[in-house]
C-alpha cells in the first residue's frame, strides 16, 4: 500500500470574481522509501499541493475536490485537532529557507523536545538524550554541546540539518521537503539532499521533493512528476522522464539540465511564461507556448495515459499529431 | 551619565532662572545691604557653572538643597512625595500590562469575534481620552452616583483604584494595541509556519512561541511607558488629589522653588536612564541574537 495517494486534488482560492483553480485534478501515489520529485516553473501549484496534503493551505484556500489518504486512511477532511496529531508525527515538512524556520528564540534542542514531546510518550530527560542523538544523527558536531544553542550560532547548511531532524525526530511516514535546497549554497546543496534521502532510506520514509532544480531531482528522486499551471503534464521514473519526455513542456525543462553529454541548450528553453490564474487558457494550459501545439490542443484538454515508460498529458502521438 | 549631566544643567539653570530665592526670603521691602549679604550667604554672587559644580556635587552626597517654600531640605520632601507615586505608578503600569497584554493576545488571535471589535473600538476611545476627562468620568460614575469608590486622598485601600485606572488606560489601550500589531506580523513567520507543521498545539505556538517574539520589541515600550507614568502623573495625581511628586511639582511651580523643580527634573532624567538600562540588560537575556554567537557552525 502506498504511504501516500492523492486522488484528483483540487484546491481553490475564493475571490471576489469568482473562484482562483492553483490545483486541478492533481493525482500521485508514492511508496515507502521512494522519493518523489515534483517539479516545474514558479506559480505551477507545487507548494499548494504540499500545503494542502498537511492541511497547511494559506487562508482563505481551500481543498475543493479530490482526495488525499494516509496509509489509506483519508486525511483531506479531518478535524484541526487531528490533523494536528498528524502533523510532525505521521507526516513531517521541511521548508525552503532554513534561516526563518527556526524559531530565534529558543534553542534547537528545545525545538526538538517540544516536537518530539506532542506526539511521542517521552519524558524530558529521554526527549532531551534523543534531540542529542537527532543532532548527531544529522552531522552536527559536538551535539551534547550544541543542542543549548540558538539558531543564530549555526550557518544556513547546519540549521537546514537541523530543520531535518525537527521534521524527521517524531519518525513520520512521510516527509514532505520544499525546496530544501534552493536558499542553500551551492557547495552544501548535495550534501543536504543526500543526507535527506539516507536518513529517508534507512527509515523506510517516503519523500514528496518538491523543487525546480532538475539536477537535484536527477540526483535524489525514483520518479517524478512535472506540473504546469495546476496538473500532472508528466509522470514517471525519473531515468525516463530526464531521457525520453514525452511531455513538449517537460521535454523543455529537461533540456535545461546540464550534464557532461548534453549541454544546456539555451535555444531549446521555453518561451514565454506560465499563464496567471484567472487566464489560464482552454484546451491544454501549454498550448500558446508549445512549438507542435495543433487544433485539438486548443480546444480539448488531454489526460494523463500512458505512453510507453511514462504517463504523460498531450495529445501528440494520439492520431492528429 | 552624560546624559544626566546636562539634563541636571538645563534643570539647574531653569530653576536659577525663575526663582529668586533672595526675593523668596526677604520678600518685597529688602534693604540693599540685606541684599547682598544673603546674595554672598548663598553663594550666589559666583558665576553659574561654578554653583552648578557646587549642586552636582551636593546631588552626589544625597543633597538636593533647600526647599525655598517649605524651607526644607528637598532630599526629604522627595521622599515624602515619591512613595505615593511610585505606589500609583506600579499598580497603573502592573493593570496596564496584566489587562493590555492578553487583550492584544487575544485580538490577534481571535481577529473576527465580536469581542476583539469591541476591544478595538474601546481602545480607540481609551487612546484618544484625555486623562482628565476620563478621570472626572470615573469620579462622576463610581464616586457620585455609585457611591462605591473614594474620589480624592490616599487614605483607604480603595483609594488607589480610580487614579490607577485612569493612569493606566492611555497605557492599557497602547499596550494592547502594539501587541496586536506585533503578534499579527509574528503570526506570519515562517517559524510560526513551520512550527504548526510540526504539529505543536495552538497554546504552545500562540503563547510559547509567538508571544515570547512579541514581548522582545514590546518590552521597550512598556519599560518607557512606565517613566512614563511616574513622570507624567501631574494630571492624574491632580484630579484625584494625590500626594505625589506631580503634585509636588505643581506646587513647586506655583511658588517657583528652584531646587525643588531641579530635583524633580533630575529625578525623572535618573529613571529614564535607569529604565534604558534595565531594557538593554533584559534584551540581552531574553534576544540571543544580541549575544555573540558561542562557536561558528
Ligand atoms: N494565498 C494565496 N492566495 C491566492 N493565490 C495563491 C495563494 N498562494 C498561492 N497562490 C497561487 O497559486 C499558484 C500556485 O502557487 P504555489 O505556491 O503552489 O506555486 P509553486 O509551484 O510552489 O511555485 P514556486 O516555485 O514559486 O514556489 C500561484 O499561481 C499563486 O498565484
Ligand atoms: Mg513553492
Amino acid at each position: 500500500m502506498p504511504v501516500l495517494s492523492v486522488r484528483d486534488l483540487v484546491v481553490e482560492f475564493p475571490n471576489r470574481r469568482g473562484v482562483a483553480r492553483a490545483v486541478d485534478g492533481v493525482s500521485f501515489e508514492i511508496d515507502p522509501g521512494e522519493v518523489l520529485g515534483l517539479v516545474g516553473e514558479s506559480g505551477a501549484g507545487k507548494s499548494l499541493t504540499g500545503a494542502a496534503i498537511v492541511g497547511l493551505l494559506p487562508p482563505p484556500g481551500r481543498i475543493a475536490g479530490g482526495a488525499i489518504l494516509l496509509d489509506g486512511e483519508r486525511i483531506d477532511a479531518l478535524p484541526p485537532h487531528r490533523m494536528r496529531a498528524i502533523r510532525g508525527r505521521r507526516i513531517g515538512m521541511i521548508f525552503q529557507d532554513p534561516l526563518t524556520a527556526l524559531n530565534p528564540l529558543f534553542t534547537v534542542g528545545q525545538q526538538l523536545i517540544e516536537t518530539m514531546r506532542a506526539h511521542l510518550p517521552l519524558s524530558h530527560r529521554q526527549a532531551r538524550e534523543r534531540a542529542i542523538a537527532w543532532l548527531a544523527e544529522v552531522g552536527i558536531a559536538a551535539p551534547s554541546m550544541r543542542v543549548d544553542a540558538y539558531p543564530n550560532a549555526f550557518s544556513g547548511g547546519m540549521r537546514q540539518r537541523v530543520a531535518i531532524a525537527l521534521a524527521l525526530c517524531a519518525e513520520p511516514r512521510l516527509v514532505i521537503a520544499d525546496e530544501p535546497t534552493t536558499a542553500l549554497d551551492v557547495s552544501i546543496q548535495a550534501q543536504i539532499v543526500a543526507l535527506l534521502r539516507r536518513l529517508a532510506r534507512e527509515r523506510g520514509t517516503a519523500i514528496l521533493l518538491i523543487t525546480h532544480d532538475m539536477g537535484v531531482i536527477a540526483e535524489t528522486a525514483d520518479r517524478v512528476a512535472v506540473m504546469y499551471a495546476g496538473r500532472i503534464v508528466e509522470i514517471g521514473s525519473t531515468r525516463a522522464v530526464i531521457d525520453s519526455p514525452s511531455h513538449p513542456y517537460a521535454d523543455g525543462l529537461m533540456a535545461s539540465i546540464p550534464s557532461l553529454d548534453r549541454p544546456v541548450d539555451r535555444l531549446r528553453q521555453i518561451d514565454g511564461a506560465m499563464p496567471r490564474l484567472d487566464a489560464i487558457p482552454a484546451g491544454c494550459a501549454f498550448h500558446p507556448r508549445c512549438p507542435s501545439a495543433f487544433d485539438r490542443c486548443r480546444v480539448e484538454r488531454p489526460e494523463l495515459r500512458d505512453v510507453g515508460p511514462t504517463r504523460s498529458a498531450c495529445w501528440l502521438g494520439q492520431g492528429h499529431g | 551619565m552624560p546624559v544626566l549631566l546636562v539634563v541636571g544643567f538645563i534643570a539647574f539653570a531653569l530653576s536659577d532662572f525663575v526663582g529668586d530665592p533672595v526675593l523668596l526670603y526677604l520678600g518685597q521691602d529688602q534693604t540693599q545691604e540685606q541684599r547682598e549679604a544673603l546674595i554672598r550667604q548663598l553663594g550666589r554672587d559666583r558665576p553659574i557653572f561654578v554653583r552648578y559644580a557646587d549642586y552636582v556635587w551636593g546631588v552626589l552626597h544625597g543633597d538636593f538643597g533647600i526647599s525655598y517654600a517649605a524651607r526644607e531640605p528637598v532630599g526629604q520632601l522627595l521622599m515624602q512625595y515619591l512613595p505615593a507615586t511610585l505606589e500609583l505608578a506600579g499598580i497603573a503600569s502592573a493593570l496596564a500590562v496584566a489587562v493590555g497584554v492578553p487583550m492584544g493576545v487575544y485580538t490577534a488571535i481571535h481577529r473576527n469575534t465580536l469581542l476583539s471589535r469591541v476591544f478595538m473600538i474601546g481602545s480607540l476611545i481609551g487612546v484618544s481620552l484625555p486623562t482628565f476627562m476620563l478621570g472626572m468620568l470615573l469620579i462622576l460614575v463610581f464616586s457620585v452616583w455609585l457611591g462605591w469608590l473614594p474620589s480624592f486622598g490616599r487614605e483607604t485601600v480603595l483609594s488607589p483604584v480610580l487614579p490607577a485606572v485612569t493612569l493606566a488606560m492611555f497605557q492599557m489601550t497602547m499596550i494592547m494595541r502594539l501587541v496586536r500589531a506585533e503578534m499579527l506580523e509574528i503570526l506570519r513567520a515562517e517559524y510560526i509556519r513551520f512550527a504548526r507543521a510540526r504539529g505543536l498545539s495552538d497554546r504552545a505556538i500562540h503563547f510559547s512561541h509567538a508571544l515570547k517574539n512579541t514581548l522582545v520589541p514590546v518590552m521597550t515600550i512598556i519599560a518607557l511607558q512606565f517613566g512614563g507614568i511616574v513622570a507624567f502623573s501631574l494630571v492624574t495625581e491632580t484630579v484625584f488629589e494625590w500626594p505625589g511628586l506631580g503634585r509636588l511639582l505643581v506646587k513647586s511651580v506655583a511658588s517657583a522653588d528652584g531646587p525643588v523643580m531641579s530635583a524633580y527634573l533630575l529625578l525623572t532624567a535618573l529613571l529614564f536612564v535607569t529604565i534604558n538600562l534595565v531594557v538593554d540588560l533584559l534584551y540581552f537575556a531574553i534576544d540571543p541574537r544580541l549575544r555573540l554567537p558561542r562557536g561558528g557552525a
